[in-house]
């Protein structure tokens, strides 16, 4: 219905042809309202978003005080250098990506299975208090997780502490512990949002045409073939997406988290890139390498972004571009 | 989401032995999840008002013994914690007033099919998911701005959201009949009139379930004080429990974490303090959460319309 309203009002084949002077007039005369209402967002994006990408230079440049945003002195890839032959790099890489990489594995297919077995149960009240039940947790803050973590896995007091110890696991300090960080961090990331994120995936599976499920059961499938064959398939879109979506911000994950859970004896595993860069950056004051380690970590953000959307296009005709 | 109950009915009819197991296992896997979920939450409340020795000895199971409020005595005299308390009301406030005055017309404006530039801004905002200048440049220029140790920090670089702008976008373009628009039209009315007396009072569902994104989001911001704010008056409750919560540890806090203030409780009831301070902390949200959660559903279904 608006297809005609919009092309009644289009300017005709003449009209475009003509010089863009007066197009744009007449353009911004006729949608000046929309502009009205688009460009505050446009304003804060623009100031807060893209000024920062143009103060990315600064990662070429010596800082310099009385410069500000843009830096000093061109210092060529000095930073860089400095980062690839710093004996962090491969320490702070390899906590990086065993932290995203695990963190996007477990935390991709919990919600999936989860979502999956929620739309087993039948009844729409016991779904229901299933599904509420399981994102409570997504409320709660980040600090408040940690606390949680730590008042459950205190050495000495932790309720988690006694269950291990019950089992014969004697004295473990999970958050001192360097093969424990992983491990408790990912296990308590899928506790807070494994429920959340199944939401879109119930929606997904609510969407599938009945008429599936009675041909396929007419084929003789049963249970574990219908979820395999119908409800599986059905999901797979809203996977992809979700997934490229997440891949773009893998190494962003937890900065808070991890800052928060960080202590002297887990440290060798939990310095990622972004806590060194808070470190460098915001107490050191080293600006200009700071910024360098930013953009090194922003860059593969970017490849693993392109690559999973390259990937997706190829198995399932579905990526973002 | 009355999903699928057709499946449901036809296995009462013939059951099988195989959906007998499967019947079993899906039940003892959901009380397992449901109980590891709900589990911590409740310990959390008994052993806020447990006596803090029976816990440590792990005599604390399934209800509270040795009641004692001790903790939320010494919660309810600390300063710190209502003053935390009242920033971050608001800042939430002020902070989703704004998000919400910005979000929601430029969502309209670009849900406008015949509003050419709405592809090229889309691509302007959707970009910044996915790039960003990093926290160094951030940081500079909030210095430049005077953002730092100002309470505007924790409202004026929020304002947008694009995965809300997003959602709120595909509200108005699927969910507002478009019909409505042109008999508007043919009245003669303009754009801004439009939004303001047809669009807006046909939004409340989206509005507030944008709002309450941006709500929570305010709520839980730990990071905005814990970089770009010196000044402890202007710090919002998140930070103020994690100087409570995680300064008191045998081994606090990695390199630089501020914390160190928070100690002068009595040893032994530190433990109960904390339980207590994740009570009061998140009782609000969780207090909420219940009449709020159809619409945070909500606005995942409204999203995930059309990815």
């Amino acid at each position: 219905m608006t297809e005609t309203l919009v092309a009644a009002r289009k300017p005709v084949a003449a009209d475009v042809r003509r010089r863009s002077g007066p197009r744009v007039v007449r353009h911004v005369g006729r949608y000046w309202q929309l502009w009205l209402m688009v460009l505050p967002a446009v304003g804060f994006v623009a100031v807060f978003m893209y000024v920062p990408m143009y103060g990315i230079q600064l990662a070429f440049r010596e800082f310099d005080f009385t410069a500000g945003l843009a830096g000093g002195q061109w210092a060529g890839l000095k930073y860089f250098q400095q980062f690839f032959d710093s004996p962090l790099f491969w320490p702070l890489l390899r906590n990086t990506f065993v932290i995203a990489i695990t963190t996007l594995v477990v935390g991709f297919l919990a919600p999936i299975l989860l979502a999956l077995m929620i739309n087993q149960i039948a009844g729409g009240r016991r779904k229901k208090f299933m599904q509420t039940a399981t994102y409570l947790p997504h409320f709660i803050s980040i600090v408040v997780i940690v606390g949680m973590l730590q008042a459950f896995l205190n050495p000495s007091t932790g309720l988690l502490t006694q269950v291990s110890a019950f089992f014969g696991l004697s004295e473990v300090n999970f958050l001192g512990d360097t093969s424990a960080f992983v491990p408790v961090y990912v296990i308590s990331d899928v506790w807070q949002h494994c429920g959340w994120n199944s939401i879109i995936y119930l929606a997904a599976l609510s969407r599938v045409d009945p008429a599936l499920y009675e041909a396929a059961k007419v084929d003789g499938a049963n249970r574990m073939q219908l979820i395999r064959h119908v409800d599986v398939p059905s999901i797979v879109p809203t996977m992809v997406i979700l997934l490229i979506l997440t891949m773009g911000g893998v190494l962003n994950t937890g900065f808070e988290k991890v800052w928060l859970m960080q202590n002297t004896l887990n440290l060798p595993v939990s310095e990622v890139i972004a806590t060194y860069v808070y470190k460098i950056g915001i107490f050191s004051t080293q600006f200009s390498y700071a910024t360098a380690i930013g953009l090194f970590n922003t860059v593969i953000n970017f490849v693993f972004l392109i690559a999973a959307n390259a990937i997706a296009r190829r198995v399932s005709n579905w990526s973002l571009w | 989401m009355s999903g699928t109950n057709l499946q449901s009915k036809g296995f009462f009819r013939n059951r099988t032995a195989g959906d007998v197991v499967f019947m079993l296992a899906l039940g003892v896997i959901s009380v397992a999840v449901l109980f590891a979920v709900i589990y911590p939450v409740y310990f959390v409340v008994i052993a806020s008002v447990s006596d803090p020795s029976l816990i440590s000895t792990g005599e604390v199971w399934l209800w509270p013994k040795g009641v004692s409020f001790f903790g939320y005595g010494q919660i309810f005299d600390d300063d710190r914690i209502w003053t935390g308390y009242r920033n971050t009301l608001l800042y939430s406030v002020f902070g989703t007033a704004l998000n919400l005055i910005v979000t929601i017309p430029a969502a309209y404006a670009l849900s406008r099919p015949e509003f050419r530039p709405r592809r090229v801004l889309m691509l302007f905002f959707v970009f910044t998911l996915f790039f960003n200048g990093g926290l160094i440049p951030t940081y500079l220029l909030y210095r430049d701005l005077g953002l730092l140790d100002n309470w505007l920090v924790f409202v004026l670089p929020s304002a947008v959201n694009v995965y809300n702008l997003i959602i709120a976008r595909a509200f108005f373009e699927h969910s507002l009949p478009k019909e409505l628009f042109e008999a508007a039209l043919i009245d003669g009315v303009s754009y801004l009139q439009y939004f303001a007396r047809v669009a807006l009072p046909l939004s409340k569902a989206i509005i507030s379930v944008i709002g309450l994104y941006y709500l929570v989001q305010h709520w839980n911001d730990f990071f905005t004080g814990l970089v770009f704010v010196r000044d402890n008056s202007l710090q919002p409750l998140q930070i103020v429990l994690r100087d409570i919560l995680l300064s008191n540890q045998a081994f606090a806090g990695g390199a630089g974490a501020g914390g160190g203030s928070g100690v002068g409780y009595d040893q032994q009831y530190a433990d109960q303090i904390k339980y207590g301070v994740i009570v009061v902390s998140s009782l609000p949200v969780l207090v909420l959460y219940p009449f709020l959660q159809r619409y945070f559903e909500k606005g995942v279904l409204i999203g995930s319309v059309k990815g």
